[in-house]
């Protein structure tokens, strides 16, 4: 195939890759954006390895490599469970990350690839390579210690070391630091000290950063990390001089870098703070902050539940972690089925950070097969509230309290909340009175027109489902 | 000695009602009080004396002569004026401002009296709001009289002979009687379209079905009270100019603006009525005061240029049982407060904001009019409704950003590129075009991703990113000559762990996403 055709070629698969994000535009059109995305990516594979930079000799290895990921892949992405696509995701980052350290090493040590380079394009190319690898490596970290949080085999507390921020910026500055050095280097040896001692720098940089972020903005972390798997490829494709791989990567880079956005406003706080950490930490004010809510908490029983339910005209339904953590979302769908041959007008009401990853909540309620058309938005259905019988909050704390409306001494004031206690009765299934992961207490428990429902949110639901049935 | 409360037999022509039912006696009764009623004086809302002896009442022929007070319904006549004694208290609807000779005789006769329509508008006072109740009422039966005089059916309905169209009423002025109107009209199904000159009242047309019909001009138009007030020329052109439209468009029309103390406003033109079609209804429920229509004949049903006008003034006396029963609850709510002590006598007691602004004589001294309201029912709305910021799905990317901040971020992007552009080699200028360009093709994209599909837009993304596998798929085996020393198994070792490592997002990502994607469902 001659360098022209395989441009050509190049041009195609960049088309169909953005086919593929925008048909993710709606449920309708996104099975047809991921064959888009699937296509194009066996042209671009396909046209680089019949293409005029990969000799015969190489072809056994490859189809090789490419025979072991593909089967590892697919099995996994046929096993996993949907309460755990955060954990994929996060894995899958890595990967990707990990992949562009390696490809940055063997680019610099390849004399084939930089020996016709001089001045300043052999400058801007060992740049180019330090980025590369510099990006690669935090993805490749933070993913892995995002991916342990997620499936709990690291605590989702934030870690926050005695001055951290201390701790980056002096990261920080010894990268650049390295970056001087290895720019001034010229054999290939030389310039391997500070390529490692930057990348060691840049792993622990990766784990630093993730171990101090919390449970629940794990929404913009993965996010984020995936916004970095794309800068990583694009500084690859700088790397290489090839065109499809800065275009993809900046597609990805942007897609990652919006959805972080998305998050961070969901979540009225600012990406920066996130990203340094904690959460009320910054003052030194956590939970203490804004008066005390008080009064009675109504506790009700799951047959209560079911009564409230059955003679109720709207319900909406308000999912949260704790859904997926109790894997409760077949039973959900369950009820909901059940009520709407009733005649029981059942919603969902999503908040843009419910659960671990941005759009963790809807990916469950699909699998389970609830239709997409009754899963509403927050602002879609928040001035719906009103005209609800019961809204039934499952396993959700900081996204329905009412102190970010009403408290303005509130840590998480501002933040746009799901107004369930505007709805003549709300019922709210936790397993204990805790706060939410902004260890902030919830008025909306103690509310007159609130109940609790304590326990298991799988196991409660099985019983509202057996008193629905009776 | 409990004081006697009389209720007389109404003496107007055509009126129905009567100022107190058998029911709200007992309660009386229980305040303290003795209840007279004139023989007969139920009988037109179909309450008999006996009723009303079984509920402890006398029955007395001459009211006037033995009651401390009299309730009534209408003003009193000059020849019921002329039985009033001195002393005595009358509670009944009197519209002070346009009777003042009425007022004048009662003065002359040292009565105290209570006016029913001066009851002051405020919270407190709602519960003996017998404007309400009787604008309840008329808007009810308006919307009855209409479906009367009007040939088809409210509703739409599709029957074997044929479709049927669903009426189109268009109700001005949501008032107490305009909101009843239109409940009762959407209640029979007709397509209700309503205007009001307080944008305030929109909220609560939708709520009982109706639909808003503004004014495309902008003046706010709330009176003190939470009554309407006169609006400027230029206003009412564009009024006009909505009611004209809507004249042609609607089968009926209910008017029912008042502005008090001043004549109904003419809303209604001789050429809108001769605009709209044959056999609609106007419903005037202003024609006492006037008329909002030019061609309202008060007091009578007139048919001109086709459209039947309706002008009755008596829409509450027409529903008599049920006005007499919510007309003599707001008496006896009064009474309540009148009698604080449950002893069976009143006390006028002038410092109450409530009693104050209802009495307009008081032993024979006229002290009409009060002094004005401290509170209005509806505070007026600050100018500025907080802005709600619409953030629809998630839209395009929220407000623009302030002048200042973008000419910083436009500044620091110029010197950005500026320092790229003259340092960097041409090869470098070409893939930072693309670069720069896919970024912006991305953030387009992505804004358009529903919020549902954001977890299959990461796990497609980030199969996507494994394009990065052409990166190590080119230095396998580039074509070179074999002279140049390269460490080839480092190299082929690297690029190949990396490849696998990619293969296994690229498959895995994809298949994930196809089987997530799979189970989003209608």
């Amino acid at each position: 195939m001659s360098a022209t055709l395989s441009t050509v070629a190049y041009v195609g698969a960049t088309i169909l890759f953005i086919l593929s994000l925008g048909g993710l535009s709606s449920p309708e059109s996104s099975r047809r954006g991921n064959l888009y995305g699937m296509v194009g990516m066996a042209i671009a594979v396909l046209a680089t390895v019949f293409g005029p930079n990969v000799t015969t000799a190489g072809l056994p290895w490859i189809l090789g490599a490419m025979v072991v990921g593909a089967a590892i892949g697919l099995y996994a992405a046929r096993f996993v469970k949907m309460t755990q696509m955060p954990e994929l995701v996060a894995l899958m980052h890595s990967l990707v990350g990990l992949a562009a350290v390696l490809i940055g090493y063997a680019n610099y040590i390849d004399p084939a690839a930089t020996g016709h380079l001089h001045g300043a394009e052999k400058t801007i190319h060992e740049l180019e390579i330090y980025v590369g690898v510099l990006i690669g490596a935090v993805t490749f970290s933070g993913s892995l210690i995002a991916f342990g949080k997620l499936s709990a085999k690291i605590s989702g507390k934030p870690m926050l070391l005695p001055a951290r921020h201390w701790i980056n910026l002096a990261g920080l500055l010894a990268v650049i630091w390295c970056g001087g050095w290895f720019i001034q280097t010229h054999a290939i040896d030389a310039g391997m000290r500070p390529l490692v001692i930057m990348t060691a720098i840049a792993l622990l940089f990766g784990i630093h950063m993730v171990m101090a972020i919390g449970g629940a903005d794990m929404p913009v972390v993965v996010s984020m990390l995936n916004s970095y798997s794309g800068w990583a490829a694009a500084a690859t494709g700088f790397m290489l001089s090839n065109d499809l791989l800065i275009v993809t990567g900046a597609l990805v880079g942007s897609s990652g870098a919006i959805l972080s956005y998305i998050m961070c406003r969901a979540m009225n706080r600012n990406f920066i703070s996130v990203i340094a950490g904690g959460f009320g930490t910054e003052g030194g004010k956590p939970a203490t902050a804004g008066e005390q809510p008080a009064g009675e908490v109504t506790a009700i029983s799951a047959t209560e539940t079911a009564e409230l339910l059955r003679n109720a005209k709207n319900v909406i339904i308000v999912p949260g972690y704790g859904m997926a953590v109790a894997q409760a979302q077949h039973t959900v769908y369950e009820i909901t089925r059940l009520l709407r041959d009733k005649g029981v007008h059942v919603r969902f009401g999503i908040h843009p950070v419910a659960g671990r990853m941005p759009g963790h909540m809807n990916v469950l309620l699909a699998e389970a097969k609830v239709p997409y058309d009754i899963v509403m938005e927050m602002d879609e259905i928040n001035q719906d509230f009103p005209d609800t019988d019961v809204a039934m909050v499952i396993g959700a704390n900081d996204i329905v309290n009412p102190a970010a409306q009403e408290d303005p001494a509130s840590p998480i004031a501002g933040m746009p909340v799901l107004e369930v206690w505007q709805a003549k009765t709300s019922v709210v299934m936790k397993r204990s009175m805790a706060s939410g992961y902004a260890g902030v207490d919830n008025p909306l428990f103690y509310k007159d027109n609130n109940r609790m429902l304590f326990g298991d949110a799988k196991k409660m639901l099985d019983e509202v489902l057996v008193a629905l049935k009776s | 000695m409990p004081q006697l409360i009389g209720v007389p037999r109404e003496t107007a022509a055509g009126e129905k009602r009567v100022a107190t039912v058998p029911e709200v006696v007992e309660k009386l009764i229980k305040l303290g009080f003795r209840v007279a009623i004139e023989p007969g004086a139920g009988d037109p809302a179909n309450f008999s004396d006996d009723a009303y002896r079984a509920a402890g009442a006398e029955i007395t022929p001459d009211v006037w002569g033995s009651a401390d007070i009299i309730f009534k319904v209408r003003a009193p006549s000059m020849a019921e004026v002329a039985r009033i004694r001195a002393g005595q208290t009358l509670v009944s609807f009197l519209w002070p401002a346009q009777n003042p000779e009425l007022m004048q005789a009662l003065a002359a006769k040292k009565v105290t009296v209570l006016a029913m329509d001066s009851v002051p508008r405020i919270s407190r006072a709602q519960k003996l709001d017998a404007l309400s109740s009787m604008a309840n009422i008329a808007g009810y039966r308006a919307v009855v009289e209409a479906a009367h005089h009007f040939g088809r059916f409210f509703t739409g309905q599709i029957t074997a002979a044929g479709k049927v169209p669903p009426a189109k009423v268009f109700i001005i002025g949501a008032g107490v009687a305009g909101l009843a109107a239109i409940g009762a009209a959407a209640g029979l199904g007709a397509i209700v379209r309503a205007n009001d000159t307080r944008p305030e009242v929109a909220d609560q047309i939708k709520s009982l079905g109706g639909e808003f019909v503004g004014v495309d001009y902008q003046e706010e138009g709330t009176g003190t009270g939470g009554y309407a007030r006169v609006m400027s020329e230029g206003f009412q052109k564009a009024q006009r100019e909505t009611f004209a439209r809507q004249a042609k468009e609607v089968d009926i029309i209910i008017t029912t603006a008042l502005i008090p103390g001043k004549p109904a406003p003419r809303l209604i033109t001789a050429e809108m009525v001769r605009s709209m079609k044959p056999g609609s209804v106007i419903v005037d429920l202003a024609a006492e005061q006037g008329g909002n229509c030019e061609l309202t004949e008060p007091g009578q049903v007139a048919v001109k240029h086709g459209v039947t006008i309706i002008g009755y003034t008596d829409l509450p006396s027409r529903l008599a049982r049920q006005s007499s029963t919510l007309y003599a609850t707001n008496l006896l709510r009064l009474t309540e407060e009148l009698c604080k002590a449950k002893d069976g006598a009143i006390n006028v007691n002038m410092d109450d904001e409530v009693i104050r602004g209802t009495t307009v004589i008081k032993d024979g001294a006229i002290t009409w009019p009060p002094p004005a309201p401290k509170l209005s029912a509806a505070p007026p709305k600050p100018a500025a409704a907080k802005p709600v910021p619409v953030a629809k799905g998630h839209g395009a990317a929220g407000a623009p950003a302030s002048a200042k901040a973008t000419a910083i971020v436009f500044l620091v992007a110029a010197a950005l590129f500026w320092f790229i552009g003259a340092n960097a080699p041409a090869a470098f200028i070409a893939h930072f075009t693309v670069f720069v360009l896919a970024c912006f093709v991305g953030y387009m994209v992505i804004w358009n991703v529903t919020p549902a599909l954001h977890t299959p837009l990461m796990s497609v993304t980030n199969a996507i990113s494994s394009i990065i596998a052409i990166g190590a798929l080119v230095q396998v085996a580039p074509p070179i000559n074999d002279s140049l020393a390269r460490p080839a198994m480092w190299i082929i070792g690297l690029a190949v762990a990396s490849i696998a490592l990619v293969a296994i997002n690229m498959f895995g990502g994809f298949a994930v996403t196809q089987r997530m994607l799979q189970m989003f469902r209608k």
